[in-house]
């Protein structure tokens, strides 16, 4: 729950921020930690989780993605890949499970799309969503603010909004937050303030 | 030539052929001959039936023509056995590509993985290859309505139009004669069974001769239809018709 991931998926896009503190236990090992990993040229997997938990599992997301590449020459779509990791997770419950927790966003088909999913494998197609304590502050803003068809401007301000109540309410609340947008033109880190 | 080596599956011989391979695929050519045509409103295929009998419960039994999923199907030539046994294996593998990634198995890689499957018996385990090809009749989203064909070696390849069974070599030299690019479907059926006519040993297609199926695009969603014998009167008549002038004329 120490990390917070979110994520508002607009018009032909999907904006995603998490938090850049990698801690251990009470203490902060380091900031600018990145953890909304690259899958793909148009997908990115937010994910929050420790014991090395979110860096194996997003990378072997990674890697299988690749592979399938590779393998059959046309990328995995956002929809085939959620629904991957969410039987990986699901296999591996019973077995050795990953305690990790993602938003997997990305843009196919000439549409964004945005997936929660949840360290039991729980899979939900959403247009807003979050992890971690942060994330709960956040629902009551995506309820009353998102609408269909947002602009990126406007998916900053409510992303902005939502890093206003966190940094007010959450006592353990991070520091610093990244941001990144899917769009047709693949992944880029973007400012909310710019 | 070199016998000794034959009864050996999965050793090459010395002049470097796999002679089990080339032996089933020596019995599928006795085998009922498949036709495929792939148009632009949907891939169509053709097959002759070898089982003829009055007795036969034709509404409960496919000798031919299977359903592989909701999107591909595929028809057989060769030892009818050995099909069901990979009918059944690439309809695991297109149900269990569903259940990974929640959408359907693209065409290509259904025929891969069961290529796949047939490739291991020509190289390890000691049993004999399939004795089965196949034609994939199929629609998914990253190149729409596609053919395929396979053999016992596990070679495959995309297709316009192919045909395998008896009499193929002829079967697909009409089929380059006659094939244009931006067929209709309709086109493409009449073409099919003319194929089959002049390619059969019987001098005029009846429908219980005959299996006919096509894989087309209905409302949004992908539509494997199998031709009753009465659709396809009509289509059979105009053929007949069409060369028993072809035989007046010459």
């Amino acid at each position: 729950m120490g990390d917070t991931v979110f994520a508002i998926q607009g018009a032909d896009f999907v904006l995603m921020g998490a938090d850049t503190s990698a801690n251990q236990s009470i203490i902060r090992m380091k900031i600018g930690e990145d953890k909304m990993l690259e899958a793909s040229s148009h997908m990115i997997m937010g994910a929050t989780g420790d014991g090395g938990d979110r860096v194996q599992f997003t990378e072997f997301v990674q890697a299988n993605m690749q592979l399938y590449k590779y393998r059959n020459g046309i990328a995995l779509s956002t929809h085939a890949a959620a629904n991957f990791i969410r039987g990986e997770l699901a296999t591996a419950l019973r077995k050795g499970p990953y305690n990790c927790n993602l938003l997997v966003a990305g843009y196919d088909n000439d549409k964004p799309s945005l997936y929660y999913i949840d360290y039991l494998s729980c899979l939900h197609k959403m247009h807003c969503s979050g992890h971690g304590y942060g994330a709960i502050f956040m629902y009551s803003l995506f309820d009353k603010w998102w609408k269909p068809n947002m602009t990126l401007d406007e998916a900053k301000e409510l992303a902005k909004m939502c890093l206003a109540e966190v940094k007010a309410r959450l006592v353990v609340a991070p520091p610093e937050f990244k941001f990144k947008v899917v769009d047709k033109d693949g992944v880029r880190v973007v400012d909310l303030t710019a | 030539m070199a016998r000794r080596y034959d009864s050996r599956t999965t050793i090459f011989s010395p002049e470097g052929r796999l002679y089990q391979v080339e032996y089933a695929m020596e019995a599928i050519s006795h085998a009922g001959a498949a036709v495929g045509v792939l148009s632009k409103e949907g891939v169509v295929l053709a097959a002759e039936k070898k089982i003829m009998s009055k007795l036969l419960e034709t509404s409960k039994t496919t000798e031919k023509m299977y359903k592989l999923g909701d999107h591909v199907a595929a028809a057989v030539a060769g030892i009818t056995a050995d099909a069901n046994i990979l009918i059944n294996t690439a309809r695991l593998s297109a149900q269990r590509y569903e259940f990974t990634y929640g959408e359907p198995i693209p065409v290509e890689q259904l025929v891969q993985h069961l290529c796949d499957t047939k490739q291991g018996y020509t190289q390890y385990g000691g049993l004999r290859p399939f004795g089965v090809s196949f034609l994939f009749a199929g629609w998914d989203q990253h190149y729409g309505f596609q053919l395929y064909q396979s053999d016992p070696s596990g070679n495959y390849g995309g297709w316009k139009a192919t045909a395998i069974g008896a009499n193929n070599q002829a079967a697909q030299s009409i089929l380059r004669q006659d094939y244009k690019e931006d067929l209709t479907l309709d086109d493409a059926l009449k073409l099919v069974v003319k194929v089959l006519s002049k390619t059969m040993d019987s001098t005029s297609l009846t429908s219980d001769k005959l299996e006919l199926s096509s894989v087309t695009m209905e409302g949004g969603k992908v539509k494997y239809h199998v031709y009753t014998d009465k659709d396809m009167e009509p289509l059979l008549a105009s053929v007949n018709a069409a060369r028993a002038a072809e035989g007046a004329d010459s």
